[in-house]
This record gives C-alpha cells, sequence and structure tokens, in this order.
C-alpha cells in the first residue's frame, strides 16, 4: 500500500488519495479474507469428529481381525496424509503446499489433483464468467424497463422474471436438456465438446465446443436475467419516485435526460448486488454444470465427492472460493471508480 | 392491509395448496412414501391386472376397436415406413398411395396386402429390417381373431378356461387388484406421487428449521452488533462480511463432506443450511438497528435505566419485526434451494423412511430418466421446488410492497 500511494501523490496529486485509501483498506481486508477461507477450507474437515479417511481405511482394512494390524494401517494412513502431525504443523505444510501449487493426490487415481483440475478451472471460468456478466446485463436492462414502461408490460413481466428467477439453475439445465437434447435432438445431450474430437486448435474443434457450450450457457443466463430483473426494476421504482425526478420533471427536464441518472443511480446498488450474489450464482451454476457433463469444477467435484476423494473435494472448494474472491474483489474494485460517494467518504 | 396486495395473497394461496395437499393425501392414500411396488419408470396410468382381467365376468362392447389400435399403435413414423415402401417398391400408382396415406387404416391394410418380404428394400440392413418387423408386430395386433385362455395342468394337456373376442370388454372398478400411478414410477418403483408429497413435506421443514436457525443467528447478531456499537460491532460485521462473501455453498460442502453420509440425516441437514446462511439478516438487521439506536423513545429507555436486554426487545426488535419476516421467507425458499442443490451433488440427507425434493432430483439423474423419456420422474419435482420457492418470493414482493408505500403499483 505504502509503495502505491507515494507515486500516486507525486503524480495525480490528493485527487487519487481517496482512491487509494479507498483500494488500500480493500486489498487488506481481501487479504485477510482469502486468509480465513483458507483456514476454513483446512479446518472444517479436520474439526468434524468423522475422520476424513475413515472410509479409505475401513476399505483397506476389510476382512481384517488382527487389531494391530488394523491400527498399523490407520497410522500408515495418517502418516501418509500427514495428519499424524500437530494441526498447526499440518496448516503450514497445507498453505507452503498450497504456494506450489501442490493440492495433494487424488485417493482415486492416486494423479496429482492439481494436474486433474488445472484443465476444469478454465471451463468453468469460460462458462460461468460470460454467462453471469450477460445474463446480469440483460437483468438491468429488462428490470429498468419494466420500472419505466410500467402497466402491462410490467404487470405480465413481473411475475414471469420472478417465476423464472426461481427455477433452481438445475431444473432449466434438466428441462433444457431433455426439450432440446433429447426430444428435438437439437443440442448435444452432454459433454463439452464431441466425443470423437482431441482438443486443438482446429476450426472442427472451436465449434464443437461452441455447439456444446449453449445449452449449460444459456441455462444459467437465463436464470441470472430473472433474478437481477426483479432486483433493477424495484430499484428503478424508488429512484423513479424519488424527490430529484419529480424536481426535473418539474424544471422541465427531458425524460430521456431523467432516465440516465435514475439508470445509474439505480445501478449502483445492483453491482454491490452482483459481488454480494456471486457466491450463490456460481454455487447454482456448478450443479448445472454437471447435468450437461461439462468438464468443469462443478463436474469434478461431484466425482470426488462419489468418490469420496477428500485432496480433491479441498482443492474443489478452494479454487472456486478463491475464484469468488477475485471476481469480489474486482466488483469492488469497479465500484470504487463508478460511484462518486466512495472517493468523496475517504476524503 | 396484507390481503390488500394482491401479490402477497396469490403467493399465500400457491403455498397453501403446496403446503396442504401433502398434508391431506396422505390421510386418503395411506401407502409408505418410499414402498417400491412398480419397476423403472414406469409411464403414468392405471395398471390393472391382466389375470384379474380373464377372470371378470366381461362385457360386450361394440367399438371399432381396430381403428381405435390403429390410432394408438401406428405412429408417424410408421407411416412414413410404410409411404416409402408403396411408392418404390409396388405396383401402386403414386396418386393412389398418396390418397390413401391420409388414413392410417386405409394405408395400413393396403401395404399389409401389398408387402412382400421378398422384394429387397434399398439402404442399410438395420433399415430393412424395419420393414419385416413393422409387418410382424402389425399384423399379430390387427389379427381379429378370438383369443383362447387355457390352464396347464400337471400331465401336460390344456383346459380352455375363456374364449376373448375383440369385442369383449371388463369394469376396471371390478378387478380386485389395480394400481394407478398419478406420477408414474421412479428408478426404485416407487410412486412419484406419493413420493412427491412426502418430499415436498420434508423439504419444507429442512428450509423452515434452516430459515429458523438463520433468523435466530442473523436477528441475535444483527441487533448486537447494530446496538453495541464499537468493537463488538467490529467484530461481528467483519465476520458477517466474510461469510457474505466466501460462498456459503462451499463452507455446506465441506461441512457436509466433513460429517459423511452416516451423520447426515434431516436434522443435520437443516441445522448446517441454517448455520451458513444467516449473513444476510445480520447485514440487513445491523443497518436497520443502526439507524434506530438513537431515535428518542430508545434514549428515553436508556435514559429510565432499562436493561440492555429490555431496549432491544421492546423497543428496536418491533421496528425491524416487518423486515425479518421478510427475510424469513427468503431463508426458508433458499434453505429448499440449497437442500436440493447439495442432494444434487450426492451430499443430501440419507434416510429410508422420508425423502426431499433434492434427493429425487439426484436419484433420477443418477438413472438417467431424461434419456429414459421418463419427464415424470423430474419435471413434478422441479416444478414443485420452483412453486414453493416462487409463492414465497410473491409473499416477500406483497410484503415488501405493503411495508415500502414507494414501490407501490
Amino acid at each position: 500500500m505504502a509503495v502505491l500511494q507515494t507515486p500516486a501523490r507525486s503524480f495525480i496529486g490528493v485527487y487519487m488519495n481517496g482512491y487509494m485509501k479507498y483500494f488500500g483498506k480493500k486489498i487488506v481486508w481481501y487479504l485477510i479474507t482469502f486468509f480465513f477461507a483458507i483456514a476454513l477450507n483446512f479446518l472444517l474437515p479436520r474439526l468434524i469428529p468423522g475422520n476424513p479417511l475413515a472410509s479409505l481405511i475401513s476399505s483397506a482394512t476389510a476382512g481384517m481381525t488382527d487389531s494391530a494390524a488394523i491400527q498399523k494401517i490407520k497410522e500408515e494412513y495418517f502418516h501418509l496424509y500427514g495428519l499424524d502431525k500437530s494441526i498447526p504443523e499440518q496448516f503450514i505444510i497445507f498453505i507452503k503446499n498450497l504456494f506450489h501449487g501442490d493440492f495433494g493426490r487424488s485417493t482415486q487415481t492416486g494423479e496429482s489433483v492439481s494436474k486433474l483440475i488445472s484443465d476444469s478451472v478454465w471451463w468453468t471460468l469460460a462458462l460461468q464468467l460470460p454467462a453471469i456478466m450477460i445474463g446480469w446485463t440483460l437483468g438491468n436492462i429488462l428490470g429498468a424497463l419494466a420500472a419505466y414502461i410500467k402497466g402491462a408490460f410490467d404487470k405480465g413481466i413481473f411475475p414471469f422474471f420472478l417465476f423464472l428467477s426461481n427455477i433452481p439453475a438445475f431444473g432449466l439445465a434438466i428441462i433444457m436438456l431433455y426439450i432440446f437434447g433429447i426430444k428435438l435432438k437439437i443440442a448435444p445431450i452432454g459433454g463439452s465438446y464431441a466425443a470423437n474430437l482431441i482438443p486443438s486448435f482446429s476450426w472442427k474443434f472451436i465449434a464443437s465446443v461452441i455447439q456444446y457450450y449453449q445449452m449449460p450457457f444459456w441455462s444459467i443466463v437465463i436464470v441470472a436475467i430473472g433474478g437481477q430483473a426483479i432486483g433493477m426494476r424495484s430499484m428503478s421504482i424508488y429512484e423513479l419516485n424519488a424527490d430529484y425526478v419529480k424536481y426535473s420533471r418539474f424544471l422541465g427536464i427531458k425524460d430521456r435526460v431523467i432516465v440516465k441518472y435514475v439508470f445509474r443511480n439505480a445501478m449502483l446498488p445492483q453491482i454491490t448486488g452482483l459481488a454480494l450474489s456471486l457466491g450463490t450464482m456460481i454455487g447454482g451454476a456448478l450443479v448445472a454444470e454437471t447435468i450437461f457433463s461439462y468438464n468443469g469444477l462443478g463436474m469434478k467435484m461431484m466425482n470426488a465427492i462419489t468418490a469420496q476423494d477428500y485432496p480433491m473435494i479441498s482443492a474443489c472448494t478452494l479454487l472456486i472460493t478463491i475464484g469468488v474472491l477475485i471476481a469480489n474483489f474486482a466488483v469492488d474494485i469497479i465500484y470504487g471508480f463508478v460511484d462518486p460517494r466512495v472517493k468523496a467518504a475517504q476524503d | 392491509m396484507l390481503f390488500h396486495s394482491g401479490k402477497f395473497v396469490a403467493g399465500f394461496v400457491i403455498f397453501a395448496i403446496m403446503l396442504f395437499i401433502p398434508i391431506i393425501v396422505p390421510l386418503f392414500n395411506r401407502t409408505p412414501p418410499l414402498k417400491m411396488t412398480g419397476g423403472l419408470f414406469y409411464a403414468p396410468g392405471t395398471y390393472v391386472s391382466v389375470s384379474d382381467a380373464v377372470n371378470s365376468d366381461s362385457k360386450v362392447i361394440s367399438l371399432d376397436t381396430l381403428a381405435n389400435k390403429l390410432a394408438a399403435k401406428v405412429s408417424d413414423k410408421d407411416i412414413v415406413l410404410m409411404n416409402e415402401w408403396l411408392t418404390n417398391y409396388s405396383s401402386m400408382k403414386k396418386a393412389e398411395v398418396a390418397k390413401a396415406a391420409k388414413d392410417k387404416g386405409a394405408l395400413t391394410s393396403m401395404w399389409l396386402s401389398a408387402y412382400d418380404p421378398e422384394i429387397r428394400v434399398e439402404g442399410t440392413s438395420a433399415h430393412r429390417k424395419e420393414f419385416s418387423r413393422l409387418f410382424n408386430s402389425l399384423n399379430t395386433m390387427l389379427s381379429n381373431a378370438d383369443y383362447q385362455v387355457v390352464t396347464a395342468d400337471s400331465d401336460g394337456s390344456y383346459t380352455v378356461v375363456k374364449d376373448l373376442t375383440t369385442k369383449d370388454f371388463v369394469r376396471v372398478q371390478d378387478m380386485p387388484n389395480h394400481i394407478t400411478y398419478v406420477l408414474g414410477t421412479d428408478n426404485f418403483g416407487r410412486d412419484v406421487f406419493i413420493e412427491l408429497m412426502s418430499a415436498i413435506k420434508t423439504s419444507l421443514k429442512i428450509g423452515l428449521v434452516a430459515g429458523t436457525i438463520a433468523m435466530l443467528i442473523g436477528l441475535t447478531l444483527g441487533l448486537l452488533s447494530g446496538y453495541l456499537g464499537g468493537w463488538a460491532d467490529n467484530i461481528i460485521s467483519f465476520f458477517t462480511n466474510m461469510f457474505i462473501v466466501i460462498p456459503s455453498f462451499i463452507i455446506l460442502v465441506l461441512i457436509s463432506v466433513s460429517v459423511g453420509s452416516a451423520g447426515r440425516n434431516i436434522t443435520t441437514v437443516a441445522f448446517v443450511i441454517g448455520l451458513t446462511s444467516w449473513p444476510w439478516t445480520a447485514r440487513a438487521v445491523r443497518a436497520q438497528t443502526l439507524s434506530l439506536k438513537n431515535r428518542d423513545h430508545v434514549n428515553l429507555s436508556k435514559l429510565s435505566g432499562h436493561s440492555l436486554g429490555t431496549i432491544i426487545v421492546s423497543d428496536i426488535l418491533p421496528y425491524v419485526a416487518s423486515y425479518v419476516v421478510m427475510a424469513y421467507i427468503l431463508q426458508i425458499s433458499s434453505g429448499i434451494l440449497s437442500e436440493a442443490q447439495l442432494s444434487m451433488l450426492g451430499l443430501g440427507p440419507s434416510s429410508t423412511k422420508v425423502t426431499t425434493l433434492g434427493v429425487m432430483m439426484n436419484w433420477a439423474i443418477r438413472f438417467q430418466a431424461p434419456l429414459s423419456d421418463a419427464w415424470w420422474a423430474f419435471v413434478p419435482v422441479i416444478l414443485s421446488i420452483t412453486l414453493v420457492s416462487f409463492s414465497l418470493n410473491l409473499m416477500n414482493t406483497g410484503l415488501d410492497q405493503v411495508f415500502n408505500p414507494q414501490l407501490r403499483d
């Protein structure tokens, strides 16, 4: 922070000071949260009495009667996964490995977890980031329109959006899969690309990816549109009734100009809203991914849960948390630039 | 006041229906919800015992049974096949075929009389086989011959029990053994309708318990941090904001995985969901409390020497109550959704007596219900989740309009 502040002061002077304070505070806060999230990811499975290795050990000792031998196998497993050390010691090793990108070995295949999920991260990112952004944008536009036009449009569109936003993301995914994939046969029924292709930078492969991308993408977009449209609608109605709008109308300012102000003011809470609902949205979208057997983190996590592959589950949850934290941080930074009050508050 | 809001009333009515049907249905149908009676994905309908049908007194009814059979059993694909054969391989004129193609019966009888298995059809062998298969199935179906029901004696001889003609009918109600699957059966052969009723009830319970826990924690923390201020506020707000940013779904997954499948019953799942979804309420209640704590009536209460508890309960709580009710409604709906999502990943409550909406969904997907065309195994479940959550949100919007006059239409 100090490094950032000195040149900023000399170049832009006092004007940037408010922003620097805001960003500095945010960076520190997110670093603490980040550390806390890692600690939770580490501690939760260890705090709960049923130990995560129980099933592994019981399957390894199945049929054995010699209690000394069972004990020995138990100790071996504990040693293998580092559980024989004290909790603080384990935590330090955990953090150290994390910085090396080492998430341990999958109990299913024995392969390195980071190798197994390094692909999925990009698939998930490529699906969810655009889907949530587009859903959010479309939802806000439609919500503002509903508030502005009112009347029959609003009356009809509001319950529709409310209904839409209440369909669980995985529910919409299954229904889309059933209608378009199985009944009408116009979309593939699962996967990230055609099974007979090998990932490469060829047109054929890219075309196949785009084709398989459609259904997971739209199922997330549609659910996001519903939720955002409702929020934006009530925000816009609230702003349209505000005193400054009445006063501007009284002054004879054109509607088109007023709508701009209203939209800007109603947008601000929507940006924070996006930051706050990201976690929920991504949770839902991850489950939707599994419906289409999309090659992302959601699918990996579900498979790991089925196989009780703890290192894998832990890596998935950690990566998703980090992703959500980074996205939130980005939204907070953008918010700082968009909302003039942020700078004012820091001066 | 509340019932003047159309949205609240609509939401309330839908919610009441979703609540009462699952309570009423078990009073009439006492089948245990998880009893397996049928088989893998039986389609919705009434199933009649075939031997009962044979044993029942039959009545003669003059119906064109043949036409009905044709209408029900000859598919569009079959018509295309017959058309293809008649135009390409028969001596029929094209106009004649086109005329017959308008009537299923005419086309079928024309094809059955013209079909010759000796003529070689172009195309793959699978395509060739389609014709002979269709011919055989239509021939058996349309043979108007009477059936004879016989029983085999121990010495191998047969005794005729009954003659059946195509005009014989039996009454469904006369049959001692018949069962109606309103929504078919699931992958275990359980009645989806009965199961769904039990699942809605359980899911509502989970939502209610989770929502109550989340509300109690959120309310307590929000009131305390808003009213006390200072260090208490700093610490509570810090954790509240942290838990808002760290996705609660992930914490939910972590805890559920750690508890293990043996430890995951309805109660623990509901508790865990409640324990992870309080931050929203806490944050909002804190903001409301903050704006209330310097009001005159609160200061007066302080001057009168009332204790912290009394001030919070009697001077602040009533003012945040309307908000808390709204948040509670949303918590219930998000609790139901969380359970469904958790169960979809295979982390749902394990129980042999009852089921939840999420667990039903999970089984339907695991057994590829969409691929088996078994819409009844997943569409009603999704619709139930959506309707419950929709009705709760509609009530919430209605309440919002009542408490926030600016939002009224």
